[in-house]
This record gives structure tokens, sequence and C-alpha cells, in this order.
């Protein structure tokens, strides 16, 4: 297979170091569920980049087994998360997280 | 037959009539229980004379061995019996006077309801009695030992509906587990020094230790603690009197003949250990003397029939053990042998003037008797000149040689003990006189009721009369042409410690006569000064709560011994354990405890509020945790 | 194999219990099996005693890598605590005839299966298992005492299980310090961890923690404050499975563990462990002259006696290890005995407050009978089997300090006072309201306190076939400290 090597690893790094710190941010700010539920994705999906590449640089078929597996993790955890999401909503009629604090103490 | 069979089946006798009677107590009949109750006691004799007149065949081999019953280690306990002149000197006392006792009692408690239940007892009480006498170790005396403790406690409590006589009974059994915790360390201590509890082995390896050696010394210190609960002694002597709260054989039986002395005959046993401990020896004699003289200065002054018998029992253990002190211990198991028969008389003559008063106890009720119970009255006669010490009863032999034995000792202590025994006299002719002379000062009642008691009580009392008229016989002094047989039969058992014992210089017979002299004048003294207080004057009897010179009123409260006890004792013991229930368990180990528990749910009840509910909150917790550790990750 | 079946064969038959409906039949069963579960026992005494030392061995691998196997087997010592166990539960089966618990079926498969965890305990030859078993009996002991209990059970049991619980993490944290430290590859056998290189500091702390777990189990002086409220609100089934066995557990863990894997510390901290041990036996006694309720009268005699115990195994010699191991068995019979009795009393009178009873002997004489007998055990009168533990308990205290067997020996005093006061104020003294209709044992109660009566005085009269059981034993584990 053609490997990419005209693009240096260090771009990955940066890039997908740049797309997860923006998944985080907006975990920690956005208080819209769904919203927290798409950055938890995108941190997801910054690891998954970077595997890949490490993957395709080092020459090991592993990484890219990883993504696969997290790829299916993720679908699955989307699934529920979004099944619960859609039930907060019709019991609260709000996907505000602020609003969801019954559960303390 | 078989020896040893013989030996064996001594004391089996009284436990098949236990088991029998134990078992079945409501159902078997009344004739049968008269029939075995008093059987199985006789049985025991027969087979007891049987030994006794083959204990020479038992010379070689006294020790008789059934069973090992523990053993670990370097401890060995066979269960074994000692055949020796000793063991049999008391195993025909146990089951003599006992066997008449037992017939004494199918008409002394022919109404009781609980008949059944009370031979039972008895029979249990002269089986563990034979094997306090015949066991070869110390731990098998311990079983007796504490067996008669427990029959003790049974037969004072033996009406117990009522709970005076209850704590009476209970108060006789941790008493004598005061001694017994002596006795017990005692055994540990025989048991370290000698690797041994066996008699013959410890007594062998104790010859060769040196006079006034302190583990011997204390060996035998904590054993005549043992002696001290067992034949109440100053300062465990107060049960014995309560304990005439049980039926009158049993007090017969067991608190005058036979368990009371245990104590005596268990120092006689020890002889050897004894002789080796003169420190020992001073503490007994003092013990012994206080008690003697304690005892019947007490008794001068109670009036209830049994007490004054009680007091004088104590009295009387007190001057045996005197004897003892002085390594006279042929005189003191003389003495232990007469008082068996002339105290069981005593005691079983005042059953019988109890029961012909209907249960009447106090001498101030009572009077003129001896006409409406001649023959309670003369066998009662013949035991009160018998222990006060009047020739030719059998007292008179037996104290007199713990009397010259003392004299040889040092003159102050005869005088002090000279002093007890014309108490005795006086206490003694005084129960005598208010109970049988003058005029009859109880109710019209009783009046009409009197009756001298049916033959099957009157035949024991008869028999023990004899045995304490004659018993002086049995260790005649050589100036009355007597052999000293008894002393002659025991001499193998004390002839050990006889070689220790510093010789004594042969006391001249006209000494010897002069001390008689003088004890016997000074006793009929005290007869006839009591003659004229109690009877020629006819005084008034006062009552209970009259007033009396300020000695008199101590003698009379017993010198407020129980009292004291209550105070120093029981009361702070009862005290410490509320104190420690209710502070130190309650307030401060369990609050402790629960403050551990209390601390882990306050911890709880505020660390719970970090759980905001906030999701926000936790997410930004958890990522400023994932920072912290990779920070500390790069840190470290 | 007979060792296997030993742990078996109460699991099965509580398995099945669960599925029975009738009352009747849950009973007989459990009765006909616990019995049989002692026939077990017995035969393994019979094969231990004629094939010697074969320790009826059993093992299977489990967690191979951990070095965990399922090993079981029984020493002199193991084969006298199981032979307890087997004898004591058909007992307290039967004893339990009398009430109508509710959920009967639960009630007596809870039972067996504590039997079953105890005999796991006693016969285990490794350590993990030996820990599993250990925390198992903990669990139908909570239920049963939590469910069928007395007034405020669930705040006692609560505090009960998480006190002992506490302790036993201790055990668990010390069992896997000193497992880290056997020889390779580590192993949780037995003779592996007693062969465990531990420096005299390790085995001090490994001393304390495995000391703390046992001491609160048995327990010892302080560690008992959970014992009286828990005996006292435990239904009387309760109380008898923990006075009689459970706390055999403690002691025999000290016998197995303490000894061989902290032998170098033993010596130095018996004096201590002797000074807590003394206390408790004369605290613990005082207390309990002042006692109105029967259980709990019992429940402090029981820690002055169990003191002793513990202060016989600490001495460290072989009169006393014997004694100890003695007495183990006895201290069972004679406090499931008493259970009994009060139990007894209870049902036919409302009440256990001694000052509100009085008189029963009159109305109950074959009752008055067995409750003497096995009170005279209690206070070790000798020809009693009491009298045989503490005669040798005291005499190996004594060889190691007289003042110590001179205070511990007070017990032979209270114990008599606290015993004849609680006798004479129900059994003896006039009759009244309360137990005047009393009634006497009927066969099936005979039933259960007649076996209680023989040992009792089978073991007084003839102790020997027990002593000899242990005799070697005693000296092998007592061989880890020289």
């Amino acid at each position: 297979m053609d490997i990419p090597t005209n693009i240096p690893i260090q771009y990955y790094l940066v890039f997908c170091s740049v797309l997860f710190s923006i998944g985080v941010i907006g975990v920690l700010i956005k208080r819209n569920a769904l919203v927290i539920l798409m950055s938890i994705e995108l941190m997801i999906n910054s690891i998954n980049l970077l595997l890949a590449a490490f993957s395709a640089y080092n020459n090991d078929p592993a990484g890219q087994i990883f993504v696969f597996f997290i790829m299916v993790v993720a679908a699955a955890e989307v699934a529920i998360g979004l099944a619960i999401v859609v039930l907060i909503y019709r019991t609260t009629h709000s996907i505000d997280i602020n609003v969801l604090n019954k559960l303390k103490w | 037959m078989n020896l040893t069979f013989v030996v064996f089946l001594i004391p089996i006798f009284p436990l098949l009539g236990f088991l029998i009677l134990g078992m079945g107590f409501r159902s078997i009949p009344k004739k049968v229980t008269s029939i075995l109750g008093p059987g199985t006691v006789l049985l025991s004799f027969i087979f007891s004379l049987f030994t006794f007149f083959n204990v020479h065949n038992f010379a070689g081999s006294p020790t008789q061995t059934l069973f090992t019953w523990i053993h670990t280690g370097s401890l060995q306990i066979p269960f074994a019996f000692l055949i020796d002149p000793l063991s049999v000197l008391m195993l025909l006392i146990v089951t003599g006077v006992g066997f008449l006792i037992h017939v004494y009692s199918v008409g002394y408690m022919k109404e009781d309801p609980g008949y059944g239940r009370f031979f039972a007892y008895m029979n249990l009480f002269v089986f563990f009695m034979l094997l306090l006498v015949l066991g070869a170790n110390y731990p098998i005396m311990f079983i007796g030992w504490e067996g008669v403790g427990l029959c003790s406690y049974l037969l004072i409590g033996f009406w117990f509906k009522n709970h005076d006589y209850n704590n009476a009974a209970k108060k006789a059994f941790i008493m004598n587990r005061i001694g017994d915790l002596g006795f017990l360390l005692g055994m540990f201590l025989i048991f370290n020094t000698f690797s041994s509890l066996s008699f013959d082995q410890v007594f062998q390896q104790a010859k060769a230790m040196p006079m006034g050696d302190p583990t011997i010394i204390a060996i035998t210190l904590l054993l005549f603690i043992g002696a001290v609960g067992k034949s109440a002694q100053i300062p465990l002597y107060t049960w014995l009197p309560d304990a005439m709260a049980g039926p009158t054989p049993v007090s017969a039986l067991i608190h005058a003949a036979t368990m009371v002395t245990a104590g005596v005959y268990m120092i006689a046993r020890s002889n050897i250990l004894y002789v080796l401990a003169p420190t020992t020896m001073s503490v007994i004699g003092i013990t012994g003397l206080a008690t003697a003289l304690f005892a019947a200065s007490i008794a001068i002054f109670q009036n209830d029939i049994k007490k004054v018998l009680a007091y004088s029992t104590i009295s009387q253990l007190g001057y045996m053990f005197v004897g003892l002190s002085v390594g006279a211990f042929t005189g003191a198991m003389f003495h232990l042998t007469t008082h068996a028969f002339f105290k069981a008389l005593l005691f079983l003559g005042a059953g019988s003037v109890i029961h012909a008063l209907g249960g009447e106890q106090d001498i101030r009720n009572m009077g003129g008797l001896r006409s409406k119970l001649p023959k309670t009255y003369w066998t009662f006669l013949i035991a009160t000149i018998a222990i006060a010490g009047i020739p030719p009863l059998s007292g008179f032999f037996s104290k007199d040689e713990i009397l010259l034995h003392l004299f040889e000792h040092s003159s102050l202590l005869w005088i002090i003990a000279v002093v007890g025994s014309l108490m005795t006299a006086f206490y003694m002719f005084r129960l005598l006189y208010l109970t049988f002379f003058r005029s009859f000062r109880g109710t019209d009642e009783q009046m009409h009721h009197l009756h001298e008691s049916p033959r099957v009580m009157t035949t024991p009392l008869i028999i023990l009369a004899i045995l304490a008229a004659f018993g002086g016989l049995l260790n005649l002094p050589e100036i009355f042409n007597g052999g000293n047989s008894l002393s002659g039969f025991l001499a193998p058992v004390f002839a050990d410690s006889a070689v220790l014992v510093t010789p004594e210089t042969p006391m001249s017979l006209s000494t010897e006569l002069l001390l008689m002299g003088i004890t016997l004048i000074v006793v009929l003294g005290m007869v006839f000064l009591a003659y004229f207080r109690f009877v020629k004057n006819e005084p008034e009897l006062l009552p209970d709560g009259a007033k009396r010179p300020s000695l008199v009123q101590l003698m009379i409260n017993k010198y407020y011994i129980d009292e004291l006890y209550d105070y120093i004792i029981s009361k702070p013991i009862l005290w410490l354990s509320k104190v420690f229930h209710e502070v130190v368990e309650i307030r401060f180990i369990d609050r402790l405890v629960n403050g551990v528990g209390n601390m882990v749910v306050w911890t709880g009840n505020t660390v719970r509020f970090i759980q905001t509910g906030n999701v926000g909150f936790y997410m930004f917790i958890m990522i400023l945790g994932i920072i912290l550790i990779l920070f500390l990750n790069i840190l470290i | 194999m007979l060792t296997v079946i030993l742990i078996l064969f109460p699991l099965a038959l509580s398995l099945i219990l669960i599925s029975v409906r009738q009352e009747r039949a849950i009973r007989q069963l459990a009765l006909a099996g616990s019995v049989a579960e002692f026939v077990l026992a017995v035969a393994a005494f019979i094969t231990y005693k004629t094939s010697c030392h074969c320790n009826l061995l059993v093992t299977a691998d489990w967690l191979s890598t951990l070095g965990v196997s399922l090993k079981f087997g029984m020493d002199g010592i193991s084969l006298m605590m199981v032979m307890l166990t087997t004898f004591l539960v058909p007992v307290i089966i039967l004893a339990s005839f009398n009430h109508s618990y509710s959920k009967p079926a639960a009630f007596y498969s809870l039972i067996l299966l504590m039997e079953m965890a105890l005999v796991g305990v006693f016969v285990a030859f490794d350590g993990l298992v030996f820990y599993i078993f250990w925390e198992l009996a903990l669990i139908p002991a909570w239920f049963i005492c939590a469910v069928w209990g007395g007034n405020d059970r669930i705040r006692i049991t609560f505090k009960f299980f998480i006190y002992t619980f506490v302790g036993s993490l201790f055990m668990l944290v010390a069992l896997l310090y000193v497992y880290f430290k056997t020889p390779l590859p580590h192993s949780f056998d037995f003779q592996w961890l007693y062969a465990a290189r531990l420096t005299p500091s390790e085995q001090s702390w490994i001393f304390l923690a495995f000391f703390v777990a046992f001491a609160i189990k048995i327990p010892v002086f302080p560690f008992h404050t959970w014992q009286p409220d828990t005996y006292t609100a435990a239904p009387a089934a309760g109380s008898m499975l923990l006075a009689g066995i459970m706390l055999k557990m403690g002691l025999y863990g000290m016998i197995r563990w303490l000894i061989p894997v902290c032998h170098n510390t033993m010596q130095q901290f018996a004096p201590v462990v002797l000074v807590l041990a003394v206390t408790g036996i004369v605290y613990a006694s005082i207390i309990a002259i002042r006692q109105q309720d029967m259980k709990r009268l019992v429940a402090y005699s029981s820690i002055a006696h169990v003191g002793l115990i513990a202060a016989g195994i600490f001495v460290l010699n072989p009169y006393a290890m014997q004694g100890a191991v003695i007495q183990m068995v006895s201290h069972g019979v004679n406090i499931v005995g008493l259970f009994i009795v009060i139990d007894l009393i209870e049902q036919r009178t409302g009440t256990r407050n001694i000052s509100d009873l009085g008189g029963i002997a009159l109305k109950a004489p074959r009752l008055a009978i067995v409750f003497l007998i096995i009170l005279l055990g209690s206070i070790a009168l000798p020809l009693t089997n009491g009298f045989i533990g503490e005669f040798l308990l005291l005499l190996g205290l004594f060889k190691y300090s007289m003042i110590f067997a001179a205070i511990a020996g007070l017990t032979i005093i209270f114990s008599a006072v606290y015993m004849l006061r609680m006798y004479q104020r129900t059994m003896l003294g006039k009759i009244n309201e309360i137990t005047a209709l009393t009634t006497d044992l009927s066969w099936r109660e005979m039933a259960a306190l007649i076996p209680l009566v023989i040992m009792i005085l089978w073991i007084g009269l003839f102790p020997m076939l027990f002593l000899n059981l242990t005799a070697d034993d005693v000296i092998q584990v007592l061989n880890y400290c020289r």
C-alpha cells in the first residue's frame, strides 16, 4: 500500500491534539447533553485518527484494528447515550445538564 | 476375693444408690428408698471393714489404679486409690457414722416430700467423701473435695423454697471454692516442684528436701487455704453456722462428722510436707487456736440449738488443727474420730429434740425434756460429757493427747487451749441444762405433742453413744495401761515425718497426771458454774433484743463478722460490678467502639456533599483529575 | 474424600431445603441431615484413628497461577473442632423445633449453610480458602440474627457484622502480606505460609493484624462489646451457633495461624495478651454477677471462659494448649446447653429476667437437674468437662506465671457466684404467678439436652480419648515456637 509519508507525523499530532482539546472544552463548557455527546465523539475520533496515523507510519496494522474496535464501542455508546438523552427529554422537557442534578448526596 | 476389686466396690455402692434414687426419686416407693439409701452405705461399710482387716495385705502395693484419668506431657493422673491405715480409718468413720446417720434419716425425714431426693444427695455425698479419703493423688482427692462441697450445697439448700436456706447453701459453696482455689494452686505448685501429683512420689521426693524450704512452705500454705475453707477455720468459717439451714442429719454427717474434717485429713495425709514447713505449722497453730477460742466464745451466747453445735464444731476443728500444728498427727486423727462420734451424736440428739418439738430450735423455748425424751437425754448427756472432756469418755483422751503435745511445745499455748476447753464445757452444759432441765417453756401445743423419737432414730443414737463413751479405748495412753493402739495402727503413715519432728523429751508421768488433773478440775468447775448459772437460780432467759453489756452484745452478734464481710467483700464487688458495667463497659469501651463507627458515619455525611449532582462539575473534576495524574506522572 | 463430603453435604442439604414447603418435612430433613453429617464426622474420626495420620488430605487445583489450591485435610485439632460442630448442629436444630419461625426453610437452610462454612474453616489447609470460609460463616450468622432476632436486632447485628468484618479485613491484609513473603512460587498453602520469611518487625505487624481479627471473633477483652448485645438479640439458635461454634473459629485461628506464622513474636507479645485475657476474665466475671437477663449473664460468663482459653494458648506450653483445645469443646457443649435451658425457660414463662422467676424446680424437676449438670460443667466441677479444661489451662498458666494463674483462677470462684445466683433465682425459691404454669421437659427437649449431658460427663470422666486425639498435633504446633 502506498504510504502517505509526504505528511510528517507531527502534523497529525498537532491536529489531533487540537481536535481533542476542542472536544474537552466542548464537554466542559457546553450545557446541552447532545452537544456534550458530540464533543465526546470528537475526542474519540481524534484518537482514532492518531491511531490510524501511527499505524501507517509504523507499518503496524494493530493500530487500525484498534480503530475499528473503538468505532464499534463508540457506536454502541452513542446509541445508548442518545436513547438516555431522548428519555431525559421526554420526562424533563430539557436536555440541559444543569437541570439534571436530582441524583446527588 | 480380689482385694483391688473390693476397694473399688466401696465407693461404687453409694454411687449406684445415687443414680437409682436420682433417676427415679419420684417413682420409687418410700419403702424401697428406705432400704436402698442406708443399704448402699451399709454395703460400703462392710467392704470397708473387710479392707480394714486386710490392710496389711496392701502394705506392699498401697496404690490401686483403675484407669488413667488425665495424661498429657509429663502430667499423669491415674484414677487410683490409696489403701493405708489412715485412709482405712477414714473409710470406717465415713461409712460407719454415715450409715448410722442414714438410718436415723429414715425416721427423721419420713414426712418430707423430698424423701427420695434426700437419700440420693446423701448417697452422692458418701460417694464423694469416699473418693476424697481414698484418692491416691491430689487431683482425685480434689474430685472428692469439690464433690462434697457440691453435696453440701445441695443439702444445705435442701428445702429450696426458702431463699434464706438457698443463700446459706450458696455461701457455703462459694467460701469452699475460695479454699479450693488455694488447693488448686497448691497442686500446681506441687506439680511444678515434684513433677507428680501422686502421694507416694511427692512424699518420696519431699523427704529429701531441706527443712523450711520456701517452696514447701508455699505449697503447704496454699493447701492449708483449702483446708481453712473446707474445715471452716478463721477467716472462712462463717458458712458453717449458716449451713445449719439444712436438715439435721445433714449437719450431723457433713458439717460435723465427715466433710469438715477433710482439711484435717488432708494435712495428716500430707504430713511430710507439713513437718518440713515450720512456718506453715505456726500459721496452722495460730489459726487453729484462734478459731477454737473465737468460736467457743460465740457459742456461749447462741440460743439456736444447732448453731451452738455448729460453733462447737468449728472450735473442735480448731483443736484438731492445733494438734496438727505441733506434729501430733495421731492426736488430731484421734480427736477427729472421737469428734465424729460425739458430734454426730449431739446433732442427731438435737434433731430428735427438734423433731419432738415440731421444728423448734430455740433453746429458750425448750426445757424439762429429760423425762419426755429419756433416750435422747441420756445419749445427749453422754455426748456432752464426752465433748467437755471428762473421763472416762472418749473426748477426754483425744483432747488430752492434743493438750499434752501442746504443753510440750509451749505452756502458754497449753493455757490458752485449756481456756478454750473450759469454754467448751460451759456452753455444752448450758445447752444441756437449758434443753433438758428445768420446766418446759414451749407452747401448750408443743407440750401435747412431745414424744420420744421412733426406734429407727434412737437406735443410731444409742450406738453412737456407746462409741462416744468407749471411743477413748482406741488410743488409751500408757498411764492408763493402754496400748496406744491407734498410734500403732497409724504409725506407718506418719513414720517419715516422725523422724523429722524434733524429738520430744518424754514427759514424766507425774507431769502428765498433773496436767490432766488441772484440766479436769477447771472443766468440772465449769460444769457446776453452768449448773448454778442456768438451773439452780432459774434465771430469766433474755429475749433477742435485750440490753446486755457491750462485750456480750458483741459475742451475741458473732463479732459482726458477717456484716464485716458484707462490707469489705460483697458490697465492694457488687459496686465494682455496677461500675464495670455502667461506666467502663457502656460509657467507655462500647462508646469507643461506637465512636469509631460514628466517625466513619460522620466522615461520610460530610464528604457526601461533594456529590452535587451537577454533571458539569463531575466532568470538570474528572478532567482535572486526569490532568493531575498526567502531571504527577511527569513529575515522579 | 470424606473431608470434602463433610463440606458439601450440608451445602447440598441446605439447597434442597429451600425448595421444601412443608414445615414438618423441613424440620425432619434438617435434623436427619445434620445427624447424618455427625455420623460422617464420626466416620472421619474412626478413619483418622485407625489409619494413622493420613490427615484425610484432599487436594485439587483451583487458581494454580496464584498458588491457591482447594486443599482440605484434618489433623487432631481440626477433627476435634469438626466433631464439635457436627455434634452441636443437630442439637441446635432440635432445640429450635419449639419455635415456629417464619420462613422455616430459609432458617434451617441457613443453619446448615453455616455448618458448611464452619466445617470449611476447620478443614481448610489453604490460606485463601480458609479466609473465604471464614467470611462465609459470617453471612448466615448475620441473617439468622437479623431476620429472626429480638428487639433492636438491626442495629445490634449491624454492629456485630461490621465489627467482626473489620477484624477479618485486617486478617486478609496480613494474609496477603505473608503470601508475598512465601518462597517462590508464592502459595497460600499452610505449609508455605508457615515457611514465609518475615523480619521481626514484619512479624509484629502480622501478629497484630491477625490478633485483632481473632480477638474480635473470640472475643477477648476489650474487643468484646458486640458480644453481649448480639447474644441477647439473636434468636436462641443464633446465640448457640455464635457462642458454641463460631467463636471457636477465633481460637482455632490463633492455634493454626498465629503460633506458626508469628512464632518469633509470640513470646514477645504473650505478656500483653495475657494481661488482656486475665483482665477480661475478672472484668467479665464481675459484670456477670449483677446481670438480670440470663442470656446476657451467660454472654459475660462466656467472655470470662474464653478469656482463659485465649490465655492458655499464649502461654505456649503443652498443658495449656491441650487444655485450650478440650476446653473449646467443653465450652461449646456447656454454653449451648445453657442457651437451650434459657430458651426453654423463656418459652415457658415469657421472660429471661431472673428476678421475675423462681421455683421452677418444683414444677420441672427434670429441667432443674439438667440445668444443674450443665451449670456444674460450666463452673468446672471435677468429673465434668469444664474441670479437665480449666485444670490443664490453669496448670499451664501456672507454669508460665503464678500470679496470672492465681488471678485467672478467680474465675472458679466468680463463676460459682454468678451461676449459682442464676440457678437459685430461677430454679429455687417459691413459685410465683409467672412460673406457676411451667411444664417439665418433653421428650423432644430431653432428646436435645441428654446428648449434651452425656458429653459433659464423658469428657469429665474419660477425657483421654479427646486428649490423645490432639496430643501430637499440639506438640507439633508448639514446635514452631521453639
